[in-house]
């Protein structure tokens, strides 16, 4: 059912630091299945990071401080939607634990987490999008993302909305569902570790006979992309909404125009 | 910067056997769990029982404790309590010295391990024969455990062979596992029936009997309480239940969380010594309450750890633990369910890493059989670590700038701008093998690089 203009929801489209320096066409493929969708986007000019760095390394004040940066910013639209599963988690799920229930910026926190969603989880569930006209033959892996999946339940919906890309195959690989080993500040940290778990998971992609690695989240799909680089595979990494925008026939992640 | 932490996780990473022993049992324990849980359709609901059996207890510990001990004593127990670590050694030592014993067995106990009863009895000069096939292993090593359910999982059979041929008595060839199972058994047979005490821990302390739950697969827990003259059991507070019923509950989510088979072989309740017409049984039975940082865990908003049933689920999904083992964790107790009891045990400062070496994916909250939020739990650990000023100086350092520019976007775009252009110098052909201050990135990946402009200033350009 096409929505009216009338209707159509004023989407804040925050893109996500990495988004933002790494990889910008992420965000135009979000801002592109937006407006197929029918929503209205605005892009708010004062957007920076979510703050993830501070929050996971335990500093609070420096966390809560970032979040009531970012929470001003979005609090005005009908709907905040985010490339990325660990992000909008983070405005989710933790924003409200960092105010004390029934303070001002509690009551903000809680009404701002309402209104934010996962990009492709928004696409499939609140906007029932399906991508039209849409193809690429290729034979593609998904990696559930951990934030995405165990936080904010992204499971099905990438999956859904792929299988309308014409020519285009998903095969699972094992352990689908088990963390690349990012983490966030935790590769820097705990780099041998991070990447014996990553190790792991390159192992199982490339198992899998994929040619393209499509995920959610772009810091686990650098991670990723990164290893199998060193490694010498084949194998190239996109968003999966560079995927649905149509944008898979540009170069993949750290591919030269 | 290099901690004993990461050096200890280095020589395990370092190490393909310990890999493949790792793999081997805990690929086995994921699998069989997991085929445990879907044939159970009530596990959500179960799991939801056990969080709630716990947390009653929890919230009303002083009652249950002296219920718990009341009834202990009708049934012909003696019962001790420990404050700390040291007590609890000095007071199972001491009836050791009372009975004059020679030789004492002890059935697996983790909480004999976190309260380094082990040691306590080398240093009282008492013989310590552990009873259960996989501490027997440990002990003949001269190891620690490194998994709460199988103590010896750091060790493959090639490696266990070859510690039976040099000190079991009559091993044989021990071409088979089963041969060294057998050579354990005879070893291990002699000493059950000379043993003077029996050592035991508990998986649940029952209040309305007074009684004590041993689980095991190899009964070395029966063996080790029933012949000796004396019983007893150390166990820490937390494993309380109000009654036999709760515990039935309990005993359902741990052993499919574990091990996924529905009961262990041998559940047994121990209830006082050996009454009149008993065929048998210890004369005196004796249980050592251990708190040891339980109670102030209480106080310090760790209570939802004292559900913990320690059946090793989060271990086993842990992908940090899957890689490192447990001995690099450097406590009793590894995996997440040890990286939020370390810090209480040994002190954050010389554990805190143990909370940040983790990628907070949240397996071990979805596996765990009684909803412990361990993830939770951690970044409480390190925001524990931040307000201590543990974290290094130039990681606060470092934060500080970008929380800096992060709230003013004007000077981040400015920082942006320069910074973009300046770390592409380094990429070639869209990739980063080397980069100054990126070690800990491109030390084993490489680095997409960055844009040439950022969406933010491409977004501005095309005027939005």
């Amino acid at each position: 059912m096409p929505i009216s203009a009338k209707n159509a929801p004023r989407v804040g489209l925050f893109v996500t630091c990495l988004v933002d320096s790494m990889r910008p066409s992420i965000g135009f493929a979000a801002i592109a299945l937006l407006e197929a969708a029918g929503c209205v986007v605005e892009i708010p000019r004062a957007q920076t990071c979510c703050g993830q760095p501070a929050l996971n390394s335990g500093d609070t004040a420096g966390a809560t401080e970032v979040a009531k940066h970012t929470i001003a910013l979005l609090e005005g639209y009908d709907h905040v939607v985010i490339p990325s599963g660990s992000c909008a988690g983070t405005i989710r799920v933790h924003y409200p634990e960092l105010f004390p229930a029934g303070s001002p910026w509690h009551a903000r926190a809680v009404a701002l987490a309402a209104r934010t969603f996962e990009l492709l989880s928004y696409l499939a569930d609140i906007q029932r999008f399906q991508p039209q006209g849409v193809a690429l033959q290729a034979r593609a892996t998904y990696h559930d993302s951990c934030s995405g999946l165990r936080e904010l339940g992204i499971k099905a919906q990438p999956r859904k909305l792929l299988a309308k890309v014409e020519g285009l195959a998903i095969t699972e690989m094992d352990g689908a569902e088990t963390c690349c080993g990012f983490g966030g500040t935790f590769c820097v940290k705990y780099p041998a570790i991070s990447n014996a778990i990553t190790e792991e998971k390159t192992a199982n992609i490339k198992a899998s006979g994929a040619e393209l690695l499509l995920g959610g989240d772009l810091g686990c799909l650098m991670n990723m992309a990164g290893k199998l680089h060193r490694e010498g595979s084949p194998v190239r990494a996109f968003h999966a909404a560079e995927v649905l925008a149509g944008m898979a026939d540009g170069p993949a992640i750290g591919e030269v125009a | 910067m290099t901690t004993a932490f990461i050096e200890r996780s280095n020589r395990a990473l370092a190490d393909r056997n310990l890999k493949l022993a790792i793999d081997r049992t805990t690929g086995t324990a994921r699998t069989k769990r997991a085929a445990a849980v879907a044939a159970w359709p009530q596990f959500e609901s179960a799991r939801d029982l056990g969080r709630d059996i716990k947390d009653h207890v929890t919230a009303n510990l002083a009652h249950y404790l002296s219920e718990f001990e009341r009834n202990a004593i009708a049934s012909g127990a003696h019962v001790h309590w420990a404050r700390t670590a040291q007590e609890a050694c000095d007071i199972v030592i001491g009836i050791c010295r009372a009975e004059d014993a020679r030789s004492v067995t002890r059935a697996k106990s983790m909480l004999g391990e976190e309260i380094g009863l082990p040691h306590a009895m080398a240093d009282a000069g008492i013989e310590r024969v552990e009873t259960d096939l996989a501490e027997h292993i440990v002990q003949l090593a001269g190891d620690t455990p490194s998994h709460i359910v199988w103590p010896a999982l750091h060790k493959t059979r090639e490696q266990v062979r070859e510690l039976f041929l040099a000190h079991h008595t009559d091993p044989g060839a021990l071409a088979t596992v089963e041969a060294m199972v057998s050579s354990a058994r005879r070893q291990l047979r002699q000493k059950f029936m000379a043993a003077d005490i029996g050592i035991s821990g508990a998986n649940f302390l029952v209040a309305d009997t007074g009684s004590i739950c041993t689980v095991t697969n190899e009964g070395n827990a029966e063996l080790t309480t029933t012949p000796p003259r004396v019983h007893i059991v150390t166990a820490g507070i937390e494993k309380l239940v109000p009654s036999t019923a709760h515990a039935m509950s309990l005993l359902r989510l741990l052993v499919r969380s574990a091990t996924g088979a529905e009961l262990t072989q041998y559940t047994t309740f121990h209830c006082g010594p050996k009454r009149v017409g008993d065929a048998d049984g210890p004369e005196a039975f004796h249980i050592v309450l251990v708190d040891n940082g339980r109670t102030k865990m209480l106080t310090e908003g760790l209570a939802e750890m004292l559900r913990c049933l320690r059946c090793g689920a989060c271990l086993n999904h842990c992908v940090v633990y899957r890689q490192i083992g447990g001995h690099a964790y450097g406590g009793t107790y590894p995996g997440p369910m040890g990286a939020v009891l370390t810090p209480v045990l040994d002190g954050l400062p010389i554990a805190q890493d143990l909370p940040k070496a983790c990628t907070l994916n949240g397996l071990c909250e979805e596996v765990c059989p009684v909803k412990i939020p361990l993830p939770a739990m951690l970044r409480g650990w390190r925001e524990r670590a931040w307000r201590d000023g543990l974290e290094p100086q130039t990681i606060r350092n470092g934060l500080g700038l970008w929380r800096f520019m992060v709230v003013r976007p004007g000077l981040y775009r400015l920082a942006t701008r320069i910074a973009l252009p300046a770390i592409r110098l380094f990429a070639r052909r869209g990739w980063i093998r080397s980069m100054p201050l990126a070690g800990g990135w491109t030390r084993h990946r490489d680095l997409p690089a960055p844009a040439a402009r950022s969406f933010m200033d491409q977004i501005r350009s095309q005027g939005r």
